[in-house]
């Protein structure tokens, strides 16, 4: 592992310590109340989600058209992250609209881009796993078009009339409400810098075991 | 049984028979007063049926005592958030010290075949 992972691992365990308190200290949304606080950690994993579907993308292009098999470790790595940044902007979705808008889900052009967007990400991953020799060519086509998904996602808010907030709402946040939130944010993109250097490192560990099975057989 | 000890019995038991009788008839007393002003009591206290309702008055808000409470919500979308994290953390740990257990072992394996 690179020398720069702990200390960044200790100062981000610090930031997500701190992250509460700040959030707590934010005003209250007027029309929401408490329940809007979930926003300063749904939208920054929500940007994490898809931040992993483009490296995941980017990696797999890469890789299908160089062939280069850590663009591939990459690709694995980073569509595991979109699972996992996908199931809890998924989650904490619905807790929050729940409140907000009175239901847990709404077949809303937003809502149902992230929801594809993270079945392609799970896709990826059961491709990979079951689909036998030859997946990691197919994943990384599905990969493409995880990615393509990702400015959809990101514009539909604001072509389509929809219940969720448009993206317009962040860059007018109050001071308070805005350090809240970037802070979670820097918070969540050292934590998926982190995991995604933790989970290359796996994949690297197993590509040198399997390189280790070759050389017995040999 | 000595005289005085017999004449201590007979008092003690007459009195007893006594005390008994004033028990019942106060007993008797209260619950005929209780039977007798419990339906005035309720009479008193029985609130007034609510009136039909004839039309629907339309509000847009709800009153604070029907709002769906947002702390639980709040809780339970920051919970879920520390237990996928650290659920994913522990998952990546235990693959990563299973596979440089395996790493340790082939390497073992290797270098004793080598030296042999």
């Amino acid at each position: 592992m690179p020398k720069w992972f702990m200390p960044l691992a200790g100062i981000n365990a610090v930031m997500f310590a701190a992250a509460p308190f700040i959030i707590a200290s934010a005003n209250y949304e007027a029309t929401m109340g408490l329940v809007q606080k979930i926003f300063y950690f749904h939208m920054p994993s929500a940007s994490m989600f898809l931040v992993s579907a483009v490296v995941c993308g980017i990696a797999s292009a890469r890789y299908l058209f160089g062939g280069s098999p850590r663009q591939d470790r990459l690709a694995y790595a980073a569509a595991e992250l979109a699972v996992l940044f996908g199931a809890i902007t998924l989650v904490t979705g619905p807790l929050w609209a729940r409140k907000a808008w009175g239901v847990w889900w709404a077949w809303d052009v937003r809502l149902t881009s992230s929801l594809m967007g993270w079945m392609v990400a799970w896709a990826y991953l059961l491709v990979r796993k079951y689909g036998g020799p030859g997946s990691d060519k197919l994943a990384a086509g599905l990969a493409l078009f995880g990615m393509a998904n990702v400015p959809f996602v990101y514009i539909s808010v604001n072509y389509w009339r929809t219940i969720h907030p448009k993206t317009s709402v962040v860059p007018t946040l109050p001071a308070d409400m805005g350090m809240a939130l970037w802070f979670s944010f820097a918070s969540f993109l050292v934590l998926f810098v982190l995991l995604l250097r933790l989970r290359v490192y796996l994949e690297e560990e197993r590509t040198k075991l399997d390189a280790l099975y070759l050389s017995l057989d040999e | 049984m000595q005289p005085s000890l017999r004449r201590a019995t007979r008092l003690r038991q007459g009195f007893g028979a006594h005390a008994s009788t004033r028990r019942h008839g106060a007993l008797i007393c209260f619950l005929l007063l209780l039977v007798v002003s419990t339906p005035l009591v309720a009479q008193q206290q029985q609130p007034e049926p609510p009136k039909q309702t004839d039309e629907f008055v339309p509000i847009s808000q709800l009153p604070p005592q029907d709002q769906l409470p947002a702390a639980p919500l709040l809780v339970t979308a920051y919970a879920f958030v520390w237990l996928a994290l650290f659920g994913y953390l522990v998952s990546l740990a235990r693959r990563l010290s299973k596979v440089q257990r395996e790493v340790e072992r082939l390497e073992s394996d290797i270098a004793k075949g080598s030296r042999t």
